[in-house]
């Protein structure tokens, strides 16, 4: 694998994660109107997954018949779904992440990331809106909702660094031009982030504790139980088809 | 004799399969068409990354030319915009009642919160301009979901991309 599939592997990986995750939410949404919100985030998310994964290998050997420590999808986007308040804070951290990622890939001299740069930058700024504007109402609504969504917040905030690591990876793409460089785009992310919490009356959390080692394969507890959903059914029937 | 116009004419007339009034060259996704004898290659960019339409276009398009060998192929750059959308793709998406993308502007509008409004749409059914959003998502990628004040009507609007 070339540095720059391992890269867009990484990629793929998060967008197909999350994907999988908010696809939990079908028939359980708070309304019906949002169950159809969620599917459509999970469905842009898995189409740009599976142009990733397609630049990098077979979609479905990639998807379907990798073990854990084979992903490299950051631990955020793995983490269990929680309630709806805590769904929309994590919602938030990666689409205020993906927002200035996917415009910078636009211009990458990569041009399988361009390409898909280019669409998921336009699906990532409706995602952003959605949850932002769910975590101003949760967080300027009730004191329920205040506290339960400060409560998801809370729970998902330390993961939020792990987007914005380095490695040599990562650092000779954006030599080469291929990507941007983390430090670029964390500004933008707290500052999208913060303006978002400050209308909804929310707390910035503050935490030492940075979880890390999704990109190498090292994986939360939550993550073996999506995988074993997500890949029973191609494992237990290789080939199956309808 | 098939002349190259005509393959693209059969092409171009290939209706999209969830909004079934529009064909593809009315949605602006067919890109390209070569044809070199019996060999038809048709470039076509989603519009949405996860659009499961895309499939089912692909294989409509193969059916369209039964006597070709047609090679459907997928090209992302440059993103697909509802500006490709044609005049006539506006016509029939409203007289099918579903409000067409605004012109003004391309891809969609950045955080708004609580603070600005989306911009009305005229209601597809009674023309009232007292119209209101329910959800920035409905029933495909493609569109959101309105509500006339004035006819009560709900209504889809293909999002401006």
């Amino acid at each position: 694998m070339t540095p720059v599939q391992a890269y867009t592997l990484r990629l793929g990986d998060d967008c197909l994660v999350l994907g999988q995750r908010l696809s939990e939410w079908a028939a359980r949404a708070p309304t019906l109107e949002e169950d159809v919100a969620l599917l459509n985030i999970a469905l842009d998310l898995l189409g740009t997954a599976r142009s990733l994964l397609g630049a990098v290998g077979d979609e479905d050997a990639l998807a379907f018949l990798r073990a854990e420590p084979d992903w490299t999808n950051a631990l955020l986007v793995e983490l269990d779904n929680g309630d709806f308040g805590r769904t929309m804070a994590r919602q938030l951290l990666v689409s205020a992440y993906q927002v200035p990622l996917w415009a910078a890939l636009a211009s990458s001299t990569d041009p399988v990331l361009a390409g898909v740069a280019g669409k998921a930058v336009k699906e990532a700024t409706y995602h952003l809106d959605h949850a932002s504007a769910w975590v101003v109402r949760l967080g300027d609504g009730t004191a329920e909702s205040h506290a339960r969504v400060q409560a998801g917040l809370d729970g998902v905030w330390p993961y939020a660094a792990e987007l914005f690591e380095t490695d040599p990876l990562v650092e000779s793409l954006v030599q080469q031009g291929i990507t941007a460089a983390p430090a670029v785009l964390l500004p933008v992310w707290q500052q999208t982030v913060e303006r978002v919490l400050a209308e909804a009356t929310l707390t910035v959390p503050e935490s030492s504790w940075r979880p890390t080692g999704g990109r190498s394969g090292r994986h939360t507890e939550a993550f073996g139980y999506l995988l074993a959903e997500m890949q029973h059914l191609h494992r237990a029937h290789p080939g199956a088809s309808w | 004799m098939v002349t190259p116009a005509q393959v693209r004419a059969r092409l171009a007339a290939v209706p999209d399969p969830e909004i079934p009034v529009l064909t593809v060259e009315d949605l602006g996704i067919l890109r390209d068409v070569t044809v070199e004898g019996r060999h038809v290659t048709v470039t076509i960019t989603p519009t949405y990354s996860g659009c499961p339409a895309m499939e089912e276009i692909g294989a409509d398009l193969r059916a369209a030319l039964p006597d070709f060998e047609v090679e459907v192929r997928t090209v992302l750059a440059p993103a697909w915009t509802t500006a490709w959308m044609t005049d006539a793709g506006r016509r029939k998406l409203e007289e099918y009642g579903i409000a067409p993308p605004r012109r003004t502007g391309s891809g969609p509008v950045a955080v708004t919160l609580s603070a600005a409004k989306v911009a009305a749409l005229t209601c597809p059914q009674c023309g009232s301009r007292d119209t209101e959003e329910l959800s920035r998502f409905a029933s495909t990628a493609c569109k959101s979901l309105w509500r006339c004040r004035s006819c009560r009507e709900p209504f889809d609007h293909f999002k401006d991309h």
